[in-house]
């Protein structure tokens, strides 16, 4: 400690001498040089070690979306507040992007193929159907899209897409120069019609989305936001509020296979559980299908749909 | 305690997992402790509900619906004293909602005492997310960048032998102090540092720590390099996981009022109950918990604990790092149905999004079954890379040992001293046929010698685990009677041969009668029931080893089990044929040999009904 010459909290530069032996009868002195421009953190009196912490380079951050600051969080950030239509994905990739809604396709089962994907949509956030190809996705980034938001999507077209097999869902940070997300599931899936409704009822509108993904603990799934200011209608939200109770009639999506996918409404809740054709036991119920059959699925493997 | 110890009728525990809440009711029957009914339901610490109490009283609802009982009163609460028809005299619970324990540790030597420290956070249950170390090859504004970007529950340091050097392990704590790691949970509260190091460092490493942080002192884990002490740095860590980290988890201050003994993490609940069961049977012992994010590995070998997580293998969560991390040849290698292996990516990753589904078809179990061979195979690894002699300790060689250059750091994980291996998990505990869990257990785990097989019937261990600390009786009386199902034995000799040629020779009499020759490859199943027993002379073929040395006979009494006895002629290690078709007509012999799924026409007739 009695070499140094520089105290906790002084500014230092790279080459400043910082601490210096006293050396035999003046002669052979020993020099320490500050390695890094910054501010001397701490000094251990125990081991000798010095700490310099290098100067702050401001951050510019984006507003993620437009709306009223209401809060200040000192050292960290803003809260912004704004009506918005809100409409969850179920995975993606990539961050935070903005960019004007398109509708690329016309039906919610219609794959969004690249012929879909025309120069005009440069910096949009592109709306497709069912499955999103690669070929598109290519195209969507040649173009400098935002965005690609449709019902699903390969898993064999995302590994080619990133260059490698996603293992753990934890996503967002790729960069890949557009946001995907996917609201249904992998595979060639159609988006929920309301979803769907929702996105064609802004198409031109300004959005927010955000392809990070977190299936753990403190789950995050992607989001698409359309602030709407004052534009802002009655308060819908109760439509999110589902009950949450499978009853004869509810409408449900099955979401394993050999049904993935598939619509229909509950017809039975047997009481009993029934062997399945695994050979697990497990409780059941039938499902009334769109196309009119009716198949016996594990009540695990379906989810509530909203009308 | 709600009641007194003597007069414990009804009992109820839970284990919060973080995708489904198991509870379980134990009743006195007949003057025994008996497991009675199993209730579950999901796992609410997520929103909407943000309160895990939610799910717990889901699950005990359903056991009162079974049971005909009243368990949960107008209130939402446990009702207890048991009356009547009403209520429970315990109860208790284990938890690994929201992501468990997640820990970061720290010590001098990476293969010393970080290794020591690493080993003191898994036995307590904790998922380790990264262990900072002198020597771990990062630079120290690296390192700090590390600790920076970890949101840790707590942070166990270690370093320096006692009365040793104090400059490296002060230095570690000088360099976490300065990153300001922040806790996951709860902003307003201060990171719990635990130092489990040299004595002399403790007044640097309390300057160092002054501020911002609370930090508490246990006894050195490793006080001299020839010994761990590791006890005192765990019980540390249970007590600050129930101070900090499980009060600020959702609903958990309401759940901790419920319990009659402190909620434990699950897997320091498995252990406790599976390092019980070595001591008592002096045996060697090794436990798997398959999970949808984790796999977990328990083993006791000569009296030595260890645990290893292996976070990102499981069959929800994790399922397609599974798939990622093994590659989806060595999956399809264990599956004898044709695959499309493009629709196989997009069902893996659906399973990943969704993690509540179950496999509906047989293909879809088959191909589940095939994941968590992977998957216990890939986390049997690591649990044997880490469960090691300790390293560092001085070695005493003798002239004999010159040509035996052992060092320290070996693992102590021997196969052919294995006694015991106990599956739980889903995707084992819930197979179909309990043959297709003690397949998966031998090729995943690849037993030699005679092992028996075994599965937690229900996944009670764990609620075992913290009803041992509260009443043993109650514990030992139900894993022995309902929690433990004995599969069989496994009978493997160590070795390679041929194909087709002689592997063994045996002669089985007793409550089964058996006699004949293996070939190498090839696996028989001999039924021997529950509760039976049969003497067995194996006969290994020459370059075969059976424990007793290459080629030499041993005799053996077995015990049977909802299998049987089950000899294993593939060889160890086991090695599938590369070639598609022949290990096509392997799987599908073994298959055969052990009865795993139900012929086609019986398929078709259970998929239409």
């Amino acid at each position: 400690m009695d070499c140094l010459l520089i105290k906790e909290g002084e500014h230092v530069s790279e080459g400043d001498v910082i601490a210096r032996t006293k050396g035999m009868f003046g002669m052979f002195k020993n020099e320490a040089k500050a390695r890094a421009d910054g501010t001397i953190e701490n000094v251990s009196s125990a081991t000798g070690q010095l700490m310099i912490r290098s100067q702050q380079i401001p951050v510019q951050v984006k507003s993620y979306m437009s709306g009223t600051v209401v809060e200040r969080l000192e050292g960290e950030g803003v809260v912004i507040e704004n009506h918005i239509a809100q409409v969850q994905g179920i995975f993606g990739i990539g961050g935070e992007a903005y960019g004007r809604l398109r509708m690329a396709c016309d039906s919610i089962d219609q794959q969004l193929t690249e012929d879909r994907i025309t120069d005009d949509m440069a910096g949009c956030v592109i709306i497709g159907g069912a499955r999103v190809t690669a070929a598109a996705i290519r195209r969507a980034q040649s173009i400098g899209c935002s965005a690609v938001v449709s019902g699903g999507i390969d898993d064999q077209d995302l590994k080619n897409f990133l260059g490698y097999d996603l293992g753990v869902a934890i996503t967002g940070s790729e960069k890949i120069g557009l946001t995907v997300i996917i609201t249904e599931g992998f595979g060639d899936i159609a988006m929920a019609d309301r979803t769907f409704n929702l996105l064609k009822s802004h198409e031109g509108n300004e959005c927010s989305v955000n392809g990070a993904t977190q299936i753990r603990a403190g789950v995050m799934r992607p989001e698409i936001l359309v602030p709407l200011g004052e534009k802002a209608g009655p308060d819908d939200s109760a439509f999110s509020g589902s009950d949450g109770l499978l009853e004869i009639g509810t409408p449900v999506r099955l979401i394993r296979d050999p049904h993935f996918g598939l619509i229909g409404t509950v017809s039975d809740l047997p009481a009993e559980p029934a062997i399945l054709g695994s050979g697990s036991k497990a409780r059941v119920l039938s499902v009334q299908l769109e196309g009119g059959d009716s198949v016996i699925v594990p009540r695990a493997n379906v989810e509530l749909i909203e009308e | 305690m709600s009641a007194d110890q003597n007069d414990i009728q009804v009992i109820l525990a839970t284990d919060c997992g973080s995708t489904t809440t198991k509870a379980i009711m134990i009743e006195l029957k007949d003057g025994v402790y008996r497991q009675t009914y199993r209730g579950e339901a999901p796992t609410t610490v997520e929103e909407p509900f943000a309160d895990v109490t939610a799910g717990v009283v889901n699950a005990v609802t359903e056991i009162g619906e079974l049971a005909g009982r009243r368990l949960v009163d107008d209130e939402g609460r446990i009702i207890r004293p048991a009356r009547g028809n009403e209520g429970c005299d315990i109860y208790i619970s284990t938890s690994s909602a929201g992501g468990g324990l997640q820990m970061m540790v720290a010590g001098v030597v990476r293969e010393m005492t970080a290794a020591s420290a690493k080993r003191a956070a898994l036995g307590a249950g904790a998922i380790v997310m990264d262990t900072i170390a002198s020597n771990d090859k990062r630079r120290p504004h690296e390192q700090i960048q590390r600790i920076r970007e970890l949101r840790p529950d707590m942070v166990l340091i270690s370093g320096g032998t006692d009365g040793g050097d104090t400059k490296k392990v002060v230095e570690i704590a000088e360099l976490i102090a300065p990153a300001k790691p922040r806790p996951r949970f709860g902003k307003e509260y201060e990171l719990p540092i635990i130092f489990a190091g040299n004595k002399d460092a403790v007044s640097d490493v309390e300057r160092a720590f002054k501020v911002g942080f609370d930090l508490s002192i246990v006894e050195n884990l490793r006080p001299v390099l020839e010994r761990e002490n590791l006890a005192p740095a765990r019980d540390r860590i249970h007590d600050v996981f129930l101070e900090h980290v499980m009060a600020h988890a959702p609903g958990y201050p309401k759940l901790m009022e419920w319990t009659d003994a402190d909620i434990m993490a699950t897997p320091n609940a498995v252990g406790r109950i599976l390092e019980q069961i070595a001591a008592k049977n002096g045996i060697n012992a090794v436990g798997v918990d398959i999970g949808g994010a984790t796999t977990d590995v328990f083993s006791v070998f000569d009296g030595q604990f260890n645990r290893t997580v292996s976070a990102n293998l499981g069959m929800s969560y994790s399922i397609s790092n599974v798939c990622a991390e093994a590659g989806m040849d060595s999956i399809l290698r264990w599956v004898h149905l044709d695959m499309n292996e493009r629709e196989l990516r997009n069902r893996v990753k659906n399973k990943m999004i969704r993690p509540t589904t179950i496999p509906q078809s047989q293909e879809a179990l088959v191909f589940e079954q095939a994941v968590a061979r992977e998957a216990l195979r890939l986390a049997y690894i690591q649990h044997k890379e880490f469960a090691t002699t300790l390293k560092g300790v001085q070695q005493q060689r003798t002239v004999g040992d010159t040509f035996s250059q052992k060092t320290g750091g070996q693992t102590i994980v021997d196969n052919m001293k294995l006694d015991l291996l106990v599956a739980s998990g889903g995707v084992l505990s819930h197979a179909p046929r309990m043959n297709q869990t003690a397949a998966m257990l031998m090729d995943a785990f690849e037993p030699e010698g005679f092992t028996e097989l075994a599965k937690d019937s229900i996944f009670m261990m764990p609620h075992l685990g913290v009803l041992s600390q509260v009443n043993e009786q109650a514990a030992t009386e139900v894993f022995e009677r309902d929690c433990l199902i004995l599969l069989g034995t496994c009978i493997a000799p160590a070795g390679e041969g041929k194909p087709g040629k002689k592997c063994m020779s045996y002669s089985m009499s007793g409550d089964a009668t058996a006699s004949g020759e293996l070939a190498y490859g090839d696996v028989k199943l001999i039924p021997l029931g529950t509760g039976q027993e049969a003497t067995i002379e194996v006969s290994p073929a020459r370059g075969f080893d059976l424990g007793a040395g290459p080629g030499k006979k041993v005799t053996r009494t077995v015990r049977g089990g909802t299998v049987g006895v089950i000899l294993d002629g593939r060889g160890r290690p086991l090695a599938l044929p590369d070639d598609r078709q022949l290990n096509l007509d392997s799987i599908r012999k073994w298959i055969d040999s052990l009865e795993l799924y139900p012929q086609p026409q019986e398929a078709e007739a259970m998929a239409q009904a």
